[in-house]
């Protein structure tokens, strides 16, 4: 639900800015601090809120639905490959704390850099093929799926 | 104005959008086109744009074949039922066939997907779907673009595509601004893979005030890879197909872990099942091909999506509404209480925000659902988008012309919503459709069809001028007026938007007319969106972050058209509960059983519609079961 920005925690680094899909964090030019000029393009995603290295920034659900009073807080850390959520409700009877995976590798170490790879063969190129194909898909590990191997045919086409 | 110009040349496969779609194109285009020049074009930061954004709890296109579990054809048929039909099996087919070996890379590449303890296979959420903790999908296929791409250029609105002026029809690259200095970018490329997503926010959404930007598919999914590939003449598909989601009230959290994983269900106000009542009547509506009442039970044949929102929508209007989800039978185990709570948190986190603000714990209350406003895309339980070529051994003539994915102008190749008649698709279909655009424009390329384009300086000039329009516009228009917003010669890109949803809403069959529409009502749409177009020339922008806006607005707009006019050619309901059309009622198999196929003149922008055939290329019957008969035919 839409952003806002702490005053004393922003320090206007712009993590936020830089990061927003929607491009509505924006620095504001007196105070050198961020805050979300355009709440009704907010889509409550967090993904300035994971961005922001002081936790500057919060959510307060909509004021067209949602009461005050609640919280749902959010640390991502990319080094220990986890994140960590805090919901606390209006009536504080429902408190949780929940924890989840975002990688089980290193980060981004194991992409790989496809310029490195052998060039694919011409065969290949004729073939329908992707990269790293056909490994893991089909049960046999032989050829890609084609209607034949389907054993489907080519019907007519309805056309009314 | 003061703004740069800055060209980027001799750029071979340009991608106009990296979400889902274009991050398969950019990874897969560096593997077949190890010394091209692959770029990047972005509205967004790459790393969080587009529908995967906040990330997804679950991949919802997966086959398992290597598990044994489904082969592409029992997915081709699947979604054939759910769409009534109206899919391209050959493209579908494609994507079915290729999609494991993207989802298998995921892992690879360190995406924690959940595996089933006993079997060893991926966890199922239901036959389709597997959970995942997928907070970082986005940025993780970010990565691999990243890695494949010579250049990244974030935080560029591409408002155009450039077309050849040495050959017709054929793409020559792309021009934007950036939505940060305001500068102006041409991207020369022999080919472009368009990947800017599907369209929110083109329907009045049932959210208002500060709550607009609550919508299901993200507020930024601004129907640009239909306004991009309409202006330039490309040929849509099955844009009336657009997409009505039953989800969580207010919050649109999905639904999907809640039926399939956690077992939960929905009733009337009166704690009753509701559906089945609605079915004969239905039967009648879409007859027994589509919906069988005395069968659906024992064939276990899915009910498409739509049939099942008709029934929720008759049932609300019967005045027996609220839905509930029951869920305080499954949250009463700690385990699926965690697991519903982590479905919110890893894909739609503002459903946990309003659940916390007004008190609701599923546990002990079950939660009101609600039909949304209509979407238009491609990749979810739809099929919107651009009528494109398949891959040669499985099209038959009249879908293929040369290159996967290609469209019907020369070198433009769509992926994700991008691409029409490929519902079911989701974040690893379109991954995959992206991979396969990209392998074919590499093709296209090596093969020469990109030779001799040329671009003049007057076409960049031209469309500069008509980017920054809206920015001239308010200069010059500003000052008539003392102060404020209302201003007799121009309007701002939110007073636009808020026409634009509110004639789609009334005319082509939105929220607030329960769904419903017919040829007057279409015709009068029209008209109004022809003014509309007209006053779009004055839309005024106070500054870049407004020009933006004013250029998804006309995207939105131009995508609105679309659905408009084929809405008017489909003379039929062919999915109740999406919309209905109240002067055709029924489905009409001896007359629609067709694709529509509709081409905007870029120069006069005229209409025409025509009807594509339907290929069945899969049989009715499951693979297991056909086997299961033809054993039992031998011992007979
Ligand atoms: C709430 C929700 C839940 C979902 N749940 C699931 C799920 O559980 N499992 C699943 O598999 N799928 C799910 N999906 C579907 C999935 O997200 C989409 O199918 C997929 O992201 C579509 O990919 P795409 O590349 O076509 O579009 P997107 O991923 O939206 O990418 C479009 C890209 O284009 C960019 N762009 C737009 N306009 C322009 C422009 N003018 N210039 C330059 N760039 C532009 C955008 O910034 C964005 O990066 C869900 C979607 C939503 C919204
Ligand atoms: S990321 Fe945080 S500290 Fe940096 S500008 Fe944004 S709100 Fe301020
Ligand atoms: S929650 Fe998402 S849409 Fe809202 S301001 Fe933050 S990044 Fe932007």
């Amino acid at each position: 639900m839409p952003t806002f920005v702490y005053m004393t925690r922003c320090d206007g680094c712009g993590h936020c800015v830089d990061i927003c899909p929607s491009d509505i964090m924006h620095i504001d030019p007196t105070y050198r601090r961020a805050y979300n000029i355009e709440p009704n393009m907010c889509w409550e995603c967090y993904s300035c809120v994971k961005a922001c290295p002081h936790h500057a920034i919060d959510v307060r659900g909509y004021a067209d639905f949602a009461p005050l009073g609640h919280s749902v807080r959010v640390i991502r850390d990319e080094e220990k490959g986890v994140i960590a959520w805090r919901i606390k409700s209006r009536n504080g009877e429902t408190d949780l704390n929940l924890l989840a995976p975002i990688t089980t590798k290193p980060w981004g170490q194991h992409v790989p850099q496809l310029a490195n790879q052998p060039e694919p063969s011409q065969e290949m190129r004729a073939s329908q093929l992707l990269y790293n194909e056909p490994k893991y898909i089909r049960m046999d590990d032989g050829d890609i799926h084609t209607l034949e191997s389907n054993g489907l045919e080519m019907k007519e086409g309805v056309y009314h | 104005m003061g703004y740069k110009t800055i060209i980027e040349d001799n750029i071979d496969i340009l991608v106009a959008g990296a979400g889902l779609g274009g991050t398969g194109a950019a990874f897969e285009a560096r593997y077949w086109g190890k010394n091209k020049k692959i770029v990047i074009a972005e509205k967004a930061n790459i790393n969080r744009s587009g529908a995967v954004a906040q990330g997804l709890y679950a991949i919802n296109c997966y086959m398992g074949t290597r598990f044994g579990e489904n082969n592409p054809e029992d997915h081709v048929r699947y979604a054939r039922i759910d769409l009534m039909g109206m899919v391209r099996e050959d493209l579908l087919f494609d994507m079915a066939r290729h999609v494991d070996s993207a989802v298998h890379q995921f892992e690879e590449w360190g995406m924690p997907i959940m595996r089933d303890p006993k079997s060893g296979s991926y966890l199922r959420e239901g036959r389709w779907q597997i959970m995942i903790h997928g907070e970082s999908y986005k940025p993780l296929v970010a990565e691999a673009a990243k890695k494949s791409a010579d250049k990244v250029f974030n935080r560029i609105c591409v408002t155009h595509l450039l077309m050849d002026e040495s050959k017709e029809n054929r793409v020559a690259g792309a021009v934007g601004f950036n939505v940060r200095t305001g500068d102006y970018h041409v991207f020369k490329s022999k080919a472009v893979v368009v990947g800017a997503g599907g369209a929110s926010n083109i329907f009045k959404p049932r959210s208002v005030g500060e709550g607009a930007g609550r919508v299901w598919y993200a507020p930024w999914s601004s129907g640009s890879a239909y306004g991009l590939m309409i202006g330039a003449g490309a040929k849509m598909t099955q844009m009336e197909n657009r997409i009505v989601l039953a989800r969580f009230k207010d919050g649109y959290g999905p639904v999907g872990a809640y039926f399939l994983h956690l077992k939960t269900y929905t009733q009337n106000c009166d704690g009753e099942e509701y559906e089945s009542k609605w079915f004969p009547a239905l039967e009648e509506m879409v007859g027994k091909a589509y919906l069988d009442t005395d069968q659906s039970h024992v064939s276990h044949r899915p009910i498409p999506t739509c049939l099942r929102n008709h029934a929720f929508i008759n049932e609300v209007a019967s005045g027996k509404g609220p839905i509930h989800m029951v869920t305080m039978e499954a949250f009463q185990d700690p385990h699926l209480e965690e697991i519903g709570w982590h479905n919110f948190l890893g894909m739609t986190v503002g459903q946990a925000v309003l659940w916390a603000a007004t008190d609701v714990n599923p546990k002990y209350e079950n939660p009101e659902l609600t039909t949304s406003e209509p979407y238009v895309m491609g990749s979810h339980a739809t099929g919107c988008g651009a009528w494109c070529s398949g891959p040669e051994d499985i099209s038959p003539d009249e879908y293929f012309w040369g290159y996967n994915r290609m469209t019907t102008v020369e070198g433009l190749f769509g992926a994700g919503d991008a691409v029409g008649g490929t519902p079911h698709a989701f974040s690893s279909g379109s991954f995959t459709e992206g991979r396969l655009a990209a392998k074919a424009a590499c093709q296209y390329i090596d093969d020469g069809k990109a030779q001799g384009i040329r671009v003049s300086d007057e076409q960049i000039n031209r469309r500069k001028e008509e980017i920054y329009k809206p920015m001239e516009h308010y200069k010059i228009y500003r000052n008539d007026i003392v102060a404020g917003s209302v201003n007799p010669n121009y309007i701002n890109p939110r007073q636009g938007l808020d026409r634009l949803q509110k004639l789609m809403d009334e005319y082509a069959g939105g929220v607030t007319v329960n769904y419903m529409t017919n040829e007057k009502l279409l015709h009068i749409g029209l008209k109004k969106m022809k003014t509309l177009e007209e006053d779009l020339e004055k839309v005024a922008a106070e500054n870049v972050h407004e020009l933006l806006r004013a250029w998804e607005l006309k995207h939105r707009h131009l995508s609105s058209e679309a659905v408009i006019h084929h809405t008017l050619f489909r003379k039929e309901t062919r999915w109740p509960g999406y919309y209905y059309r109240g002067d055709a009622m029924k489905v009409d198999d001896d007359n629609w059983h067709v694709l529509t196929v509709s081409h905007r003149d870029p120069q006069t922008g005229d209409y025409t519609m025509e009807k594509a055939p339907l290929y069945h290329l899969v049989g009715d019957i499951e693979d297991k079961e056909l086997a299961e008969l033809h054993a039992a035919a031998k011992e007979a």
